[in-house]
């Protein structure tokens, strides 16, 4: 247990939430676990931070995190992005926990818009930020229609945008937050994680857990559960893919941001996964631009 | 709230509530993400008598002032409710319909699983939660898991159910996304089986 | 290079803080305003937040003010954000508004009604013209407020009373055994809205959106044809009942703006017709968002009664938008980086410009 707990001082409750509200949470928690893809509606609070900043998160990580917790949070992928440093910062402070850019040495990982490339392991928790938790939003924007459709598994107005997207584009067009079907009962969004990491939602062996603060739904996916991604038979789900590799380390599997140079069109590929990269190059692999300045900003400058 | 209770009859919860409901709860969590896998929740204070430290681990981490409460009849003690009822401020209800949780100590007693509140087509998170006390979670004649949170399969050999609890709990599974939710106790130890799970005993 | 600016990092993140504050401070010159000043001078803005920010704290709520620079979405935002890690020990019983020590109360239904036509502190019939005695350095000379030539009633009868021997106003409909009303803090909304969940948003929805929503009804939007029954302004004391006790005590009171608006109902089969009404009720002095409220709770009704046509009259559009916490937070979000998205959107693009130019020059091929 490390000192400072509950210290009398302490202007705030231990990680910020208060018991009751913790309690709540996890209640909410529970039964997400226990109906797999399901929106559990839960009394989200306001939190210090702005709702569409990473609320739901914050509020799932408050009510599981312990002082023997090694957390590490990310947003794009990356560590050092500013909003995963300042809700890093956070829970340094109110939880005394230790933080980590490992994604391996990380009990509770949270994230917005990516799932780490290197494989997560049993007695991990993924958490995710969700702006918006309902897959069916965009085709239907009443959440009383949309609830229904889960209730009673009519799924096929999503089929139907598919198969409109396939007739207008040639192809299912869909990029970020592709929907998923999770253990053949429930829709879900998997948050705007590029549809290149679903198939890292498949049989993973940790706890992965979504937060919706300002959309105030909970909702899960256990470990080893059956995420599908909806395609058709004639056209199958398929993944992003690069030409190039990631220019620092070289990876020719990872997901790639695109860093432009100059004002005449030059650019760079690198990993969105600054942990991974990083861990890369310091095993020895070099990508054509190796030792860009880039490089050395993936830690915080001392 | 005006039934009066001994202050010095009730004893001990949690003695760190930030701390010690933070470590059961991840336990409660894995247990209920990872169905049948066993947990240890030592670190929980005694709780009265009737219920197993376990239990009451259980009660102090998710019972509040906004969760009904359900006791078996074996438990509406003076020591118990007013323990719970101190600690965790928790409504009891006579009606398993109405219950957020129950707690179950004599099992062959108590009513079928289909009794309790199987939540609501739109919210099915509304439904009980059963905490089943069981004298061992280890003992008993092997049956089979399969489902979300399982890896291939797993075993779980629960001590003490009732004839043909399996074929509940085979029932409460066949009407997912209905149903109710299960956390099984014995002594020190804990395990669950959300209704994702599917059981099968061995032998059948 | 915009790469650094996005990888910013603690050390940028510490050194906007910094600038942030020197920035709230303005011109060191100038002396420092209180937070007193602000609670005092600035009561408007108390008020708004307060209501907004769902907590009775003038203190507070002036910190907030000076904290967020004026900022009155910015002070709502830190309210709440304070509020919801406060303790709760209970609910008060249900305030008595017609209990209230009234010190304005007009109504435009009747020339004149019991009590009187009360114009209190109000802007309503001052000419908009700048007062640049204001900005003259020094105190500005106030000259007191004549007192009344006979004293104001108490209690002040209210528009309900008015109507009472003819049963033309619909009554409110609240009973001793009333399961007690939705609370939008500890859980999240769910529809249909009862009345309580409704006004309880709407109490704590942005002003803006709700006059804007009011106004849209006016205009034909889902009217109601509102009229302003009455709007009072005053003082009205909390109770509570301790546990321990058994019995009420007065623990404060809370000023308060209320607004009934009526709206004529046509009855129905075993409904006489009859004057319904739209309920509006603000901490402190917030008359247009009281008004703005009462015309928005009225045309909700008829989305209860399947009327529902307009913006207005649908709860699901106007109860998930009214929050301005909600609102902006997630307006502002787009701020945050969404590089990886845009990555994957930018992939598409380039894939089917390729197609389509592959398209082009097949059928220019074709063509020749």
């Amino acid at each position: 247990m490390t000192a400072g707990t509950n210290e009398p001082e302490r202007y705030y409750n231990y990680a910020y939430l208060d018991e009751q509200t913790k309690r709540m949470i996890r209640r909410a928690i529970l039964k997400a676990l226990a109906i797999p893809g399901y929106q559990a509606p839960f009394g989200s609070r306001e939190m210090p931070v702005p709702y569409g900043w990473g609320t739901g998160g914050i509020q799932l990580t408050a009510a599981i995190i312990g002082p023997d917790d090694v957390y590490k949070c990310i947003d794009q992928g990356a560590d050092d992005t500013t909003n995963a440093v300042s809700i890093r910062k956070f829970f340094a402070q109110v939880a005394d926990v230790a933080t980590t850019e490992d994604t391996a040495a990380a009990t509770i990982i949270q994230t917005r818009h990516r799932i780490p490339e290197q494989g997560l392991k049993e007695g991990q928790v993924l958490v995710f930020q969700v702006p918006q938790p309902e897959p069916l939003r965009g085709l239907e924007a009443r959440e009383t229609e949309t609830r229904a459709m889960h209730a009673y598994e009519e799924y096929g107005l999503q089929y139907v945008s598919l198969y409109e997207s396939v007739a207008t584009y040639g192809r299912i067009a869909s990029t970020v937050g592709y929907p998923t079907m999770i253990d053949e009962r429930y829709l879900m969004s998997p948050s705007p994680i590029p549809k290149f990491d679903n198939p890292k939602l498949d049989d993973n062996p940790a706890i992965l857990l979504f937060g919706a603060g300002r959309e105030k739904r909970i909702y899960a996916v256990p470990p080893y559960t059956r995420v599908r991604s909806l395609d058709f038979d004639d056209y199958p789900f398929e993944t992003q893919t690069w030409e190039e590799d990631c220019a620092l380390c070289g990876a020719t599997e990872s997901y790639l941001d695109e860093v432009v140079l100059d004002d005449s069109g030059e650019r760079m590929f690198v990993c969105s996964d600054s942990s991974f990269c990083g861990d890369r190059r310091a095993a020895g692999h070099a990508g054509s631009m190796a030792g860009h300045q880039l490089a050395s900003l993936d830690k915080e400058p001392a | 709230m005006s039934i009066a209770f001994d202050l010095a009859r009730v004893s001990a919860g949690f003695a760190d509530p930030t701390c010690e409901s933070q470590q059961v709860f991840r336990k409660l969590m894995d247990a209920m993400a990872r169905p049948g896998t066993l947990h240890d929740l030592s670190v929980a204070p005694d709780a009265p008598m009737g219920l197993d430290r376990a239990a009451g681990a259980v009660a102090l981490t998710l019972f509040d002032f906004e969760t009904t409460v359900w006791l078996d009849p074996a438990l509406r003690t003076e020591a118990v409710e007013g323990w719970l009822r101190f600690h965790c401020g928790a409504p009891f209800v006579a009606d398993p319909q109405q219950a957020a949780f129950a707690v179950v100590t004599d099992l062959a007693a108590a009513p079928a699983l289909s009794a309790f509140n199987a939540g609501d087509a739109k919210y099915p998170d509304r439904s009980t939660t059963l905490v089943i006390q069981l004298p061992s979670l280890e003992t008993g004649p092997p049956a089979t898991l399969t489902g979300p949170g399982i890896k291939s399969k797993a075993t779980l050999s629960l001590d003490g159910l009732r004839p043909d609890f399996w074929a509940e709990v085979q029932d409460n599974h066949a009407r997912f996304q209905f149903g109710v939710d299960l956390i099984f106790v014995a002594g020190d130890r804990l395990t669950a089986l959300p209704r994702s799970t599917r059981v099968v005993p061995e032998g059948d | 290079m915009a790469y650094v600016a996005v990888k910013g990092g603690e050390r940028a993140i510490t050194n906007a803080h910094r600038w942030l504050a020197e920035d709230r401070r303005g011109d060191p010159a100038v002396p420092e305003i209180e937070v007193d000043q602000i609670r005092e001078q600035l009561s408007l803005s108390i008020d708004r937040v307060m209501s907004e920010g769902s907590c009775y704290d003038r203190d507070l709520a002036a910190l907030a003010v000076k904290q967020a620079r004026g900022d009155l979405p910015e002070a709502i935002f830190l309210t709440r954000a304070y509020r919801t890690t406060l303790p709760r020990f209970g609910a008060s019983l249900p305030l008595e508004t017609g209990q209230m020590a009234v010190r304005r109360r007009v109504s435009a239904a009747f020339k004149d009604i019991p009590g009187g036509q009360v114009l209190g502190p109000t802007f309503d019939y001052t000419h908009r013209l700048l007062d640049f005695t204001l900005a003259a350095n020094g105190e500005t000379p106030v000259e007191g407020a004549l007192e009344a030539e006979e004293p104001q009633a108490y209690p002040m009868a209210t528009i309900a009373s008015v109507f009472a021997h003819e049963d033309l106003l619909e009554p409110d409909h609240r009973t001793e055994d009333a399961p007690p009303p939705f609370d939008l803090t500890r859980e999240p909304m769910a529809f249909p809205a009862g009345r309580d969940q409704r006004l309880q948003a709407l109490a704590r929805g942005d002003e803006g959106f709700l006059l804007s929503l009011a106004y849209s009804s006016q205009r034909g939007w889902g009217s109601t044809h509102p009229l302003c029954a009455e709007i009072r302004l005053g003082e009205v004391a909390v109770e509570f009942v301790p546990d321990e006790l058994g019995f009420a005590i007065e623990i404060g009171e809370l000023s308060l703006t209320e607004c009934q608006m009526i709206s004529t109902g046509a009855g129905g089969v075993d409904a006489a017709p009859q004057f319904t009404r739209g309920y509006g009720l603000t901490f402190g002095h917030c008359e247009r968002k009281a008004m703005s409220m009462a015309i928005v709770d009225r045309a909700l009704r008829d989305a209860a009664a399947g009327e529902a046509s307009a913006p207005v009259q649908d709860e699901e559009f106007v109860l998930y938008h009214s929050d301005n916490v909600e609102a902006s937070g997630f307006v502002q979000h787009l701020k945050l980086p969404h590089y990886v998205d845009f990555q994957a959107d930018l992939q598409l693009i380039r894939r089917l410009r390729h197609e389509y130019a592959e398209r082009q020059a097949a059928m220019k091929e074709a063509a020749e």
